[in-house]
């Protein structure tokens, strides 16, 4: 029993510096690399040189609006549907299902493909302006987060009694609208709030689609900088994986008791 | 008369309504369908019908026979390598890092430390994954020196470079085996010790109760989760593009070209291209949901 023990000791510290050594690398690359062959002093320059620049700001401060319009646009298509799906068209859940797991089948670098395809000449010239492409890169951050909140919102609804609750609500003469943003959506708060999180975690460091959208966006930033500067590229790497440490807090925090979601669309 | 009347008025009403109803019902879902018709199928659609198409619009089939041509056919054989070398690898340690921190005897704290470290992990990848392992395993990586310095062991002499093949699989598995303990973890969770007793009293032994017992339960989960870990790498662009900055001969790479610059110098065997990657990962998906009812069954 004890060597056992001992096995699984081993296989853990396995995955801890696995996990670990390529954070530590980033940490020691953004002080100046002082364990290099220079081994100039740590210093906390380069995080103040990103922080001081205006490119950084504006390209974190573009994909969080982008996120943050992204969820919006998503929970105000899908909570409706997977609403409808269960109050009043069930047969049409096997389709409904199918299409929200499509974006598993077609990965971001065949979506942007396509999109740029459809939509970068008449009649529907999105790529055209700055404001189309945004448009668009709204667009299939909705499609990728449709395979993990349409599962969210489902799993919400059903532990809630919305037939019931719709009726309540009807009786009392609430129209729709109200019925779906005062009486359901309270309900599947909590479904809704770690769907959002992860989107925002995807979204701020996806790289594929904003790029060939040319969208002035954070993963596209990053990867220019990491070809251009030596140790800001690390800074923001920590930031970044700060940022994504933060999202999955509050994901564990708001989700407390709930079963974790996972998602395998995303920014790889 | 009237009491013949009225049945047929009763009968026809309720006949008519259902109909009426469904139609209704279903306009309910027009925004839904409409947008993923506009972003999803139409989009997808065009690459379809560009595959089957000549570059002067005539039906072919041409272009998929040129997928055979020796950098696409190199292309996806190997994504699919790399794909399968990290599914497996990043199944089987991430397995075993699940079962280490759930019933491995370790001190109960670690258990969530590492689940939350794997959510974590699992979505940090792309663009500042490449970088952390460019910091870490590049010429300069504190890896690389401390290994030449401490060790004696020159990575790059022995002909290591981070536009390899393991190169990327080491990355990937970075996202990987987290995925992996994620998924595995409720699985463990549900093997019930009375499942272990009931096997101990009747004398198996461990070895006869994982063989017997756990694995072929825990099997389909296993294989169902290493096919989405697949599926994971199979699709991923951004951390190979910043790795090897396009250099390594993987299918995304090869769409990134052609996205850029039609290196292919047609642009529908592009779209074929890319429709091949669909059918690999549509027939991913597939397994992957047989395998997940089979799964289901031990459920609760």
């Amino acid at each position: 029993m004890r060597w056992t023990r001992f096995a699984w000791g081993i296989v853990f510290i396995i995955g801890f510096l696995y996990f670990f050594l390529p954070l530590l690398g980033t940490f020691e690359f953004s002080l100046g690399h002082p364990w290099g062959p220079v081994g100039a002093p740590p210093s906390l320059d380069y995080y103040a040189n990103v922080v001081s620049s205006a490119a950084f700001w504006e390209s974190l401060g573009y994909s969080f609006v982008v996120g943050i319009i992204t969820i919006i646009v998503s929970i105000a298509l899908l909570m409706p549907t997977a609403f409808w799906v269960r109050l009043r068209v069930p047969r049409a859940r096997p389709l409904v299902e199918f299409i929200t797991l499509l974006p598993f089948v077609i990965p971001p670098i065949i979506l942007v493909f396509g999109l740029i395809g459809t939509f970068s000449h008449p009649p529907f010239p999105f790529t055209y302006t700055d404001l189309g492409s945004s448009a668009l890169l709204v667009a299939a951050y909705t499609i990728l987060s449709f395979p993990y909140m349409y599962r969210a919102i489902d799993t919400g609804l059903q532990s809630i009694d919305i037939r019931s609750l719709t009726e309540a609500a009807q009786s009392l003469g609430a129209g729709w609208t109200r019925i779906l943003v005062r009486v359901i959506l309270p309900n599947v708060r909590v479904a809704l709030l770690s769907g959002a999180f992860l989107t925002l975690a995807i979204v701020i460091g996806e790289f594929t689609i904003a790029t060939f959208l040319a969208r002035p966006a954070f993963g596209p930033y990053l990867s220019l900088l990491g070809s251009n500067k030596a140790y800001e590229p690390a800074a923001v790497s920590i930031i970044s994986f700060a940022l994504t440490w933060l999202a999955m807090i509050l994901i564990a925090f708001i989700g407390r008791g709930s079963r974790a979601r996972v998602a395998v669309t995303g920014a790889r | 008369m009237t009491d013949i009347a009225l049945p047929t008025v009763g009968q026809d009403a309720p006949a008519a309504r259902p109909g009426r109803r469904i139609s209704w019902a279903w306009l309910g879902l027009v925004p839904f369908f409409a947008f993923s018709l506009a972003f999803l199928i139409i989009p997808t659609s065009y690459l379809v019908f560009g595959s089957f198409q000549t570059e002067s619009g005539q039906p072919t089939l041409q272009n998929y026979a040129d997928l055979g041509q020796p950098q696409i056919a190199s292309s996806y054989l190997t994504s699919i390598e790399i794909s399968l070398v990290t599914a497996i690898l990043g199944g089987i340690f991430g397995f075993l890092l699940a079962y280490a921190v759930i019933s491995g005897g370790l001190p109960g704290f670690l258990r969530g430390a590492t689940l939350t470290f794997s959510g974590v992990a699992s979505n940090f990848a792309g663009v500042p994954l490449a970088l952390a392992f460019t910091f870490t395993l590049g010429r300069l990586g504190f890896v690389t020196i401390f290994l030449n310095s401490v060790l004696g062991i020159n990575i790059y002499e022995a002909g290591f470079t981070l536009y390899s093949k393991l190169a990327l699989e080491l990355v990937y598995l970075y996202f990987q085996f987290p995925l992996m303990v994620l998924i595995m973890a409720p699985a463990i969770d549900g093997l019930k010790k009375e499942w272990r007793e009931a096997s101990e009293n009747m004398g198996a032994s461990s070895f006869q109760y994982w063989r017997h017992i756990a694995l072929p339960i825990l099997t389909p989960t296993l294989l169902g989760t290493m096919i989405l870990l697949f599926g994971n790498a199979f699709g991923a662009q951004a951390t190979a593009f910043q790795l090897t900055g396009g250099q390594i001969n993987i299918v995304t790479m090869l769409l990134t070209r052609q996205l850029r610059g039609d290196v292919l110098n047609n642009v529908n065997l592009g779209y074929a291209v890319a429709m091949g990657m669909v059918a690999i990962m549509g027939l991913t998906i597939l397994v992957y949901l047989w395998l997940q009812r089979r799964a289901e069954r031990w459920r609760r």
